[in-house]
């Protein structure tokens, strides 16, 4: 029976480790399978600062907490592990690793998060570590008083774009609209900073480079004019999206593949939950995604607990 | 100046030469507790058993002894944390920057430093 539990988790950031959480806490056998480092994109944040009732804290510290207090409880977590094969139909689901290891449950919460965009231009990734990155706070201080492009035009990439001018000698922020998707106010302070321009209406074609990335090959979209910018550097900050690719075809999937659920985390197949940002939702964030890991986790245990009540009837 | 890894830490630059010299198979991952360094020590963590022929080790990527590192021929047009240095019989036999995952870095090990 060491394989077989009462809920496993699929996916182990803020929204899995919540659900693990709630979920062992209730004394459910519970399990969280993780592909990456236990935390998800909060590993991925420098300083949180809106979490509620800690004033500040890095996201590596939030996750280790998480994680500690899941397992505390009793939850298994297991990370850097691939899901090689999910069946979600049958009243007992079941989860393969590693294609060699299967789990059995009753109920699956899928709480798989999101990644950053990459653009999927020619070159990208040749040069990721070697000029492009997708960390401004992680990267920056390489290009001391060097010429770099910011891809992207929301608030991460205008609000990163003024803090890599603490290092860069220009900045220059390639944007594919007329327009940016970010707050008046992140648009302001970029616009009045001296040492950032913008190329607007423009999409990154190739990066090209000897050992190291040299130049940025940009079309204008609305003429259609090529141009090709020397850089040093190329920092991709254009959004997320959600880590659903393997669940294509097993459970239902808006058109930007995100999972469909009702208010009650519920999926569209029985005893299947999802929670966190791989959900059709408008607000991502650590908090919204504890919230989805509570409800979802509560849910589980609802629905274990009325499957026990229709065997005994 | 040691990070907070479950890895042995390397301090100085003369103890990672010692190191290199005295074992087959080494690797060193030089970085800070950063979003895109926590996940490849992560992965370190959880293979050392896996990977017994292998010596893991964690250095501070902002230590001067870390010059070492940073100065590698192989290192030189890297500008992404961390940087990761794979050794062999005293030699680097492969150097990576920025992120990696738990399948970049085993095929890594299987194919440069197998037993
Ligand atoms: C740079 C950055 C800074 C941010 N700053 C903040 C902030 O300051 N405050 C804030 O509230 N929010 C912040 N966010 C957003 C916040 O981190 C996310 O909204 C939140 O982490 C989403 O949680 P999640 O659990 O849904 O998914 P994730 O955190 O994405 O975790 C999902 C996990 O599932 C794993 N996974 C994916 N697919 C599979 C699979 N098939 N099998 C097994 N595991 C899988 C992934 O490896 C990952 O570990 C930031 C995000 C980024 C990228």
């Amino acid at each position: 029976m060491e394989n077989y539990f009462d809920v496993i988790v699929i996916g182990g950031g803020p929204a899995g480790l919540t659900s693990g959480i709630y979920l062992s806490r209730a004394k459910l056998k519970t399990l969280i399978l993780n592909e990456g480092a236990a935390g998800g994109q909060m590993v991925l944040t420098h300083e949180v600062a809106n979490y509620p009732g800690i004033e500040s804290i890095s996201g590596y510290q939030l996750s280790r907490n998480m994680r500690k207090q899941a397992e505390k409880f009793g939850c298994l977590v297991k990370s850097n592990i691939k899901v090689t094969n999910l069946s979600l139909s049958n009243d007992v689901k079941s989860v393969e690793i590693n294609g060699s290891e299967t789990f059995f449950a009753k109920s699956i919460i899928l709480a798989t998060g999101g990644k950053s965009r990459t653009i999927g231009a020619k070159g990208e990734e040749t040069f990721k570590g070697k000029g492009i990155s997708y960390c401004a706070t992680c990267d920056g201080d390489f290009f001391q008083d060097k010429n770099i492009i910011v891809i992207g035009g929301g608030n991460s990439a205008l609000e990163e774009a003024v803090s890599l001018t603490k290092f860069a000698s220009s900045v220059t922020v390639v944007h594919q609209f007329d327009h940016f998707q970010a707050f008046e106010s992140a648009v302001s302070e970029a616009k009045a900073n001296p040492k950032i321009n913008f190329i607007m209406e423009s999409e990154i074609q190739e990066f090209i480079g000897n050992e190291k990335l040299e130049k940025a090959i940009i079309k204008n979209m609305r003429t259609g004019e090529i141009s090709t910018k020397e850089i040093d550097g190329a920092f991709i900050l254009i959004g997320y999206v959600p880590n659903t690719e393997s669940l294509k075809g097993i459970i239902e999937l808006n058109n930007k593949n995100e999972i469909i659920t009702n208010d009650l985390m519920e999926t569209n197949i029985s005893g299947v939950f999802a929670a966190g940002d791989s959900r059709a939702k408008r607000y991502r964030q650590i908090t919204t995604s504890v919230s989805d890991g509570t409800i979802a986790a509560l849910s589980a245990a609802d629905y274990i607990e009325k499957q026990k009540e229709e065997i005994l009837v | 100046m040691t990070l907070s890894t479950g890895l042995n830490h390397i301090a100085t630059a003369n103890e990672l030469t010692k190191i290199v010299n005295e074992n087959e198979n080494v690797m060193v991952c030089c970085g800070r507790m950063g979003p895109m360094c926590i996940p490849v020590y992560e992965v370190m963590e959880e293979i050392q058993d896996k990977y017994s022929h292998v010596k893991f080790f964690d250095m501070a990527f902002d230590s001067p002894e870390a010059h070492i590192i940073r100065n590698l021929p192989e290192c030189k047009t890297f500008a992404g944390l961390p940087f990761t240095v794979y050794y062999k019989n005293g030699k680097v036999a492969k150097a990576t920057s920025s992120i990696q995952n738990m399948d970049q870095v085993t095929s890594i090990l299987d194919k440069e430093l197998n037993s």
